[in-house]
């Protein structure tokens, strides 16, 4: 069991994306990072920010970063951590999650619409994580 | 939490049309294409706004499966023009035109893609949208997405935002009257397919229920109808309401797989959007029943099938539906769209593709992956029932 959030996941599911042959079909085109924000809440006293690194259909490279300024990508994904929770044990889709406002996206929402799949394969392969929550 | 979003009035019945005599405002552009156009419609409508005291002008060149190419053009039209009214008058192309040339027309700098809900458009500082439809089917009026076709890409683009939504819908009965028969099947049906997938979707609500049921008792009663017979003023007004109802149940709520794959075969092989979409309803109900027997089977009984189980009843809905598809001359498989075996082969991994990513697909009630989607062109191909 991987405790979210923690380096620990975050390797975890970049294993769990590279296994994925589903998501490495639907991103096959895909190429972007991304920081994955979880916000604190009553469970989360600090921000905890994931880099994760999305090229090809593959998962190149992630890693927990210092804070959001700590790193420069081309989207940011971000919720409260409960729902980060809701999200990874599959209550919530990652596209009803914006459209609902519990997660908001920075980036180019029209480069994201092409990729519906990818992003509900992702959310999948988190899902597929034995995860610890706080 | 969820939201809602509904167009502020909808203006019904005989002589509906005369509602734009009380438009406040100064210049409107109409939305529309040459076949309307050239219809006593565009006249029509004009001379009330003129007598509203509005000045108005024409785009008339939406072609059917509206391009980002015209929708950048139309744009263009409306900032030099400057209208505080745009006005979607047609079928739902021109609406879905109009949807999207208005976000353009207020923000010169962004792009046909990059219409989604997030963003602020700060549309009604600029100016207001009224969707006159004159075919009963699309629901183009009362969604807040519109559909485009990127052509280099063969690909239909669903742009969401909750802005493009109408201010107002105009359904006057006199406008669907001219509707041959083949266009009433086409359109019909397409309701239908919206109104059963918004009832079965993953985010229906009882809000989007409540149109979508009636709408579909609506369209079974009436459709048949409004196909035999022209002249049958009640069907025609029925089905042009059952439209609109279907339209605000499936923009609030989304649809499914029915509509995912209908895009991606219309995009490729120049399909018209109803009968594509129609052409998958059935094969859609008998793949995604395993998840939502339940639904399907409150569908069955709310148009008067007798059944004792969900499963017998969900069996009787599919054969209503194989039925009205019949009695109106719809095609039952894709070869019966006269689509080659080898031009269908040739494409089969761009369908997949381009339903599979599709954003609703993953609104249907069972989502299927890659193999699954390829699965079910190849059954709707042949015609054959849906037995995974």
């Amino acid at each position: 069991m991987a405790k979210f959030p923690s380096e620990e996941w975050i390797k975890l599911f970049k294993e769990e994306v590279n296994k994925n042959e589903a998501y490495a079909e639907a991103a096959k085109d895909w190429e972007g990072d991304f920081l994955f924000i979880a916000n604190p809440d009553d469970k989360l006293e600090k921000e905890a920010v994931f880099w994760v690194d999305l090229w090809h259909g593959k998962c190149r490279e992630v890693g927990v970063v210092p804070s959001r300024d700590a790193k420069k990508t081309e989207f940011i994904y971000e919720g409260k951590y409960g729902n980060w929770v809701k999200l990874i044990n599959g209550e919530i889709g990652p596209i009803r999650g914006l459209l609902t406002r519990k997660f908001k996206l920075t980036g180019s929402m029209a480069k994201i619409m092409k990729y519906t799949r990818a992003a509900s394969e992702l959310v999948g392969c988190a899902s597929k994580v034995p995860t610890e929550f706080l | 939490m969820w939201e809602l979003t509904i167009p502020r009035t909808v203006v019904i019945g005989e002589g509906a049309l005369e509602y734009l005599k009380e438009v406040e405002g100064k210049r409107v552009l109409i939305v529309t294409d040459k076949v309307i156009h050239k219809l006593d419609f565009v006249e029509k409508v004009a001379n009330y706004l003129k007598e509203a005291g509005l000045e108005v002008k024409v785009f008339d060149e939406v072609e059917p499966e509206p391009s980002i190419e015209t929708i950048m053009k139309g744009a263009e039209i409306a900032r030099k023009y400057g209208p505080d009214w745009l006005i979607g008058l047609g079928g739902g192309s021109c609406m879905d035109a109009a949807k999207a040339i208005w976000p353009l027309y207020a923000n010169p700098d962004i792009e046909v893609a990059e219409i989604n809900p997030f963003t602020k458009f700060e549309l009604r500082k600029k100016a207001k949208l009224i969707c006159i439809p004159t075919t009963s089917g699309t629901g183009a009026d009362a969604t807040w997405a519109a559909i485009i076709t990127d052509a280099k890409e063969e690909r239909k683009m669903e742009l969401p935002s909750r802005e493009i939504v109408a201010d107002i819908i105009i359904l006057d009965p006199e406008l669907p009257k001219s509707m041959p028969p083949s266009l009433v099947a086409d359109t019909g049906l397409d309701a239908l397919t919206h109104a059963i997938e918004a009832y079965v979707s993953q985010w229906r609500n009882d809000f989007s229920d409540a149109l979508a049921i009636k709408a579909i008792q609506i369209i079974f009663k009436y459709l048949p109808r409004a196909y035999r017979n022209p002249e049958d003023k009640e069907a025609k007004e029925k089905m042009h309401n059952a439209a609109t109802m279907a339209g605000i149940a499936f923009g609030n709520s989304q649809v499914g797989i029915a509509h995912a794959m209908g895009h991606s075969l219309g995009a490729i092989f120049k399909v018209p959007h109803g009968r594509t979409v129609d052409l998958f309803l059935s094969y859609s109900i008998e793949y995604s029943a395993r998840e939502a027997m339940e639904r399907y089977a409150d569908i069955a009984r709310a148009i008067g099938t007798e059944a004792k189980t969900d499963e017998e009843a969900v069996e009787k809905l599919i054969e209503a539906v194989r039925r009205l598809d019949r009695e109106m001359g719809e095609p039952a498989s894709i070869k019966e769209l006269g689509i080659s075996r080898e031009d269908f082969e040739k494409r089969l991994d761009d369908l997949v593709t381009r339903a599979a990513n599709s954003s609703c697909t993953f609104m249907n009630p069972r989502v299927p992956d890659v193999e699954d989607t390829k699965k079910l062109f190849i059954y709707a191909y042949e015609g054959k029932k849906v037995d995974f």
